[in-house]
């Protein structure tokens, strides 16, 4: 039996490979730091990242003359314009030596084979030679949206090896895990947050951790989806959501949710982008390349948003292959050959069989797109510090830092997840060292008696209620069906109407299990209440966005719209208030001038401001929204017109 | 299996127990439920605790067998649930926790906890012969001695290996195969500083290789089909160059 009252320097929530990095960071400087992880950490979903992780080392042939440079314009193009440039700006240049970092800690990198080289690229065979000079050094393959092959990758378990390797890091500086930990309230007096009440998922007992400093690295929320996510069933959104709760902290830009083109029908396991990276195709059902017309340049390797559009269209258009499930598209992968299919692509291999039964060196590939990726998230400064609550810090893929914007490439959310642990993992041993563990216990006992009369409440409820698991489907079919590819102010405006009646019916549902310990009824239902807000939260903020931008289209309002809507959403809703309430922040220093992507739509609505102007009160805008200082000037690390080197 | 076809019903025999609850007893309960096309245990656990029982533990995450936490016994025989087509498999399902972990209820065991206890008896991550430096460019290594290491990096410690092993069964101190193939991943890894002396102990010791009596249930049951019998010959060549070496430095 734990105590009910712990104490540590920095508690970090979530055990994938942002919250290890970062801890990893606190150790090192001498912090003590305990994780909480819903699973054993290599379970966290960062292990499921498979094609690779972007940095611009330009190591092999078609990466060459690629530089942080590049990889900074690929990222603010892929986000439709809508990311912090300063924190893109950081992200591509320190992206190198976070991949180098890894190697240190283990990874077993694809290497370059100096010499002759076989790849296929937009549909021909070619052979290059890779400079002998570069034989050994890491190797880069094409994923969608960059100029230069860029990620870098461990045959398609790049995100497994990634997470092993920060892992055995996270074991061997004797780094606190409690595994089946969930935390389910942060404690915080309005202005400081000194911890969190958490769920033992072993028992269901509860207790409290005082730190101080606390960071949110609980992944995407996809399951928001039901059963229309890529996602494993543990992304439910928990740190968002509590960070919701506190009604101070703002989360930014929850309608940007990320559709990945490949996964397979119907179960939506992911298919990486190396697939199309390493010159796979996608099919109709006439067998028809349909990418090669729609994107004449990028073909397959336009941005995930983008690529999704064109693939639900051209299934909406009665191209797609019908199923019991609906209709689906091909992924043809046959002509790269068994022998670079059980290597470079494994893990592919390995899904193709035990999900579909088919071999993709023989059979094609059944895809369709779903939800992947949450861009938005518990927004943060570019330390990583909480907009409103100082002490909370938030990153990886939980986080709205906000270097994707309103799409992120392929590979840059693993590149993210140990980029932003290493910066983040810094400030927060800063924040640790200069201020004392603030142990009000009165505030502890009081948020874990809440937390536990919650659950008395969910086992007291009897009657014939709804179902805690129909709400959560219920809340898919919205999801996937009204706030998904494509949307529209009428299906939007539906979708918050039965959103609002699901979290009524959560507040009357029952449960049907009323076990002791662990109960896994209990368990989700404590979690239901705060998913159906996130979901809210999405569908409010696509209403309310009457443009469309990256990942969010609006058939209503089909294009970007850089004269009005060049903000970030911002969106706040104590737990006891009724209605979230939306607000718009400026994106940052804007250095590189909205444009043209070199991909999907060039039609825009122009930004009507002069850049100028429009950044002179960036900064007071942000601070006036809830952004805390950072521990550098804002905008100190921007490169400003760097990108006039590239572009010409 | 077309949607047309007579489907059948589906018998689950699952093993319970809730160690929370003074009134659990260990037990069988009986659960039925009619096969859809590509029904994998996942699924039908779900559909099962949703609509049947919602008391029922078990663990999944990723549902697409790279995670490694839904190891359990089904039929006698330690799989991944989540990549388990019902299709493969009789009428009547029978499933146990894991055996070697401890129990945290029904069909839900603590993997966590051994593979933590694993990787820090073996000291399981590199032995740095440099600190990092941020500034350098990575040191090179052949893409064959890479995709080598990536081989044994690919065990998702599910949990399978140790469940099946005779040995594991009755010693909880011995490494088992994914114990056995953390410690080769990180023996062939030039970057690791330790020297075959420095692994002597661990293994030759007696929860290392040479303890293994040689059943190789694990390669049998490895959903990732690990060479384990490869890795374990791997070891022991290398642990037994150890040896000559360490008696030549004495006698030297």
């Amino acid at each position: 039996m734990t105590s009910r009252l712990v104490t540590t320097d920095v508690l970090v929530i979530g055990g994938g490979l942002a919250g290890e990095r970062c801890a990893i960071e606190a150790a090192a400087a001498g912090h003590e730091a305990v994780i909480l992880s819903l699973v054993p950490p290599r379970r966290s979903h960062s292990c499921a990242a498979q094609g690779g992780m972007q940095a611009s080392l330009a190591n092999c042939a078609k990466a060459a003359g690629d530089n942080p440079t590049v990889h900074f314009l690929d990222t603010v193009r892929g986000s439709d314009w809508g990311a912090d440039q300063e924190v893109a700006t950081i992200f591509a240049e320190e992206a190198p030596t976070a991949v180098r970092e890894l190697a240190h800690f283990g990874v077993p990198w694809s290497r370059v084979r100096g010499g002759k080289n076989h790849y296929f690229i937009k549909g021909e065979e070619v052979d290059i030679d890779e400079a002998l000079e570069s034989d050994g050094l890491i190797g880069q393959r094409d994923f969608g949206g960059t100029a230069k092959w860029r990620a870098c990758y461990a045959a398609a378990g790049t995100g497994h090896a990634a997470l092993y390797a920060v892992d055995s890091e996270v074991v061997r500086l004797g780094i606190t895990v409690r595994d089946r930990a969930e935390a389910v309230a942060l404690l915080h007096d309005g202005s400081r947050c000194v911890g969190a009440v958490v769920r033992d998922l072993r028992n269901g007992s509860h207790f409290a951790v005082m730190a101080k400093a606390t960071v949110i690295a609980t992944g995407g929320y996809g399951r928001i989806y039901g059963q229309y996510t890529s996602n494993a069933t543990i992304n439910e959104g928990t740190g968002a959501s509590i960070a919701l709760d506190t009604g101070v902290v703002p989360l930014g830009n929850m309608e940007a949710v990320q559709f990945h083109p490949t996964t397979l029908s119907p179960s939506g396991i992911l298919v990486t982008e190396g697939c199309r990276g390493d010159g796979g195709y996608l099919l109709d059902k006439n067998g028809d390349r349909f990418m090669v017309e729609a994107e004449p340049e990028k073909q397959e390797l336009a941005s995930r948003d983008v690529v999704s559009r064109h693939m639900q269209q051209r299934m909406r258009d009665g191209f797609g292959i019908d199923s019991p499930y609906g209709p689906h598209l091909w992924l043809d992968i046959r002509h790269l050959g068994e022998e670079h299919l059980r290597t470079k692509l494994l893990e592919v291999w390995d899904i193709c069989r035990d999900f579909v039964g088919r071999n993709p060196a023989k059979e094609l590939i059944p895809v369709r797109p779903t939800q992947h990726y949450s861009m938005g998230g518990v927004r943060v400064n570019k330390d990583g510090q909480a907009y409103g609550l100082s002490g909370l810090f938030a990153v990886g893929e939980a986080s709205c830092w906000d270097m994707h914007g309103f799409n992120r490439l392929g590979g840059n959310s693993l590149s993210e997840t140990l980029v932003s642990g290493r910066i983040v993992g810094r400030r927060v041993a800063e924040f640790a060292s200069g201020n004392a563990l603030k142990a009000d216990t009165g505030l502890a006992f009081a948020a874990l008696a809440d937390a536990e009369r919650k659950a008395a409440d969910w086992r007291a409820r009897t009657g014939a209620g709804p179902n805690v698991y129909e709400i959560r489907d219920a809340m898919g079919e919205t999801m996937m069906h009204k706030v998904g590819i494509f949307r529209n102010g009428d299906e939007l405006q539906e979708a918050v109407g039965e959103l609002g009646q699901l979290l009524d019916d959560c507040d009357h549902a029952v449960l049907r299990c009323k076990d002791p310990g662990v109960n896994p009824e209990l368990a989700f239902a404590l979690r239901l209440k705060g998913m159906l807000r996130l979901a809210m939260t999405v569908a409010k903020g696509a209403l309310a966005r009457t443009e469309s931008r990256g990942a969010h289209y609006r058939t209503d309002y089909p294009l970007r719209n850089d004269a009005e809507w060049l903000n970030r959403t911002l969106v706040r809703w104590g737990a006891n208030d009724s209605d979230p309430t939306l607000s718009y922040e400026p994106t940052g220093i804007i250095d590189l001038p909205p444009g043209h992507r070199g991909y999907g739509s060039d039609e825009r609505i122009e930004m009507t401001d002069t850049l100028e102007h429009h950044n002179e009160d960036v900064l007071q805008e942000q601070a006036r929204h809830g952004r805390l200082a950072s521990t550098e000037e804002m905008g100190s690390r921007l490169r400003r017109g760097a990108w006039k080197a590239v572009t010409g | 299996m077309s949607d047309t076809e007579q489907r059948r019903r589906l018998r689950f025999e699952i093993f319970r127990y809730n160690p929370e609850d003074e009134n659990s007893e260990p037990h069988m309960d009986v659960f039925e439920l009619e096969e859809a096309p590509f029904m994998t245990l996942y699924i039908a656990l779900n559909q099962i605790r949703e609509k049947q029982d919602p008391g029922l533990q078990f663990d999944f995450a990723c549902r697409s067998a790279i995670c490694g936490s839904c190891g359990m016994m089904v039929n006698g025989r330690p799989a991944l649930a989540c990549r388990t087509l019902t299709a493969d498999l009789p009428e009547t399902i029978q499933l146990y926790p894991l055996p070697t972990f401890k129990l945290v209820g029904d069909l839900s065991v603590d993997t966590g906890t051994w593979f933590r206890e694993m990787a820090e008896k073996t000291e399981a991550w590199i032995h740095e012969r440099l600190p990092f430096d941020p500034d350098a460019v990575e040191d090179r290594m052949s893409d064959d001695v890479a995709a080598a290491i990536y081989e044994g990096d690919r065990c998702i410690e599910c949990g399978c290996c140790v469940a099946s092993c005779g040995l594991a069964n009755v010693d909880e101190d011995f490494l088992a195969g994914a114990g056995l193939n953390r410690v080769a991943r990180f023996m062939m890894d030039p970057r690791d500083g330790r020297s075959d002396a420095d692994w002597f102990d661990v293994v030759a010791g007696e929860q290392g290789v040479f303890a293994c009596i040689g059943m190789m249930a694990c390669a049998d049951v490895c959903p990732k089909e690990l060479p384990l019998l490869d890795v374990y010959a791997y070891l022991r060549r290398r642990t037994l160059g150890a040896r000559f070496v360490a008696k030549a430095d004495k006698a030297g």
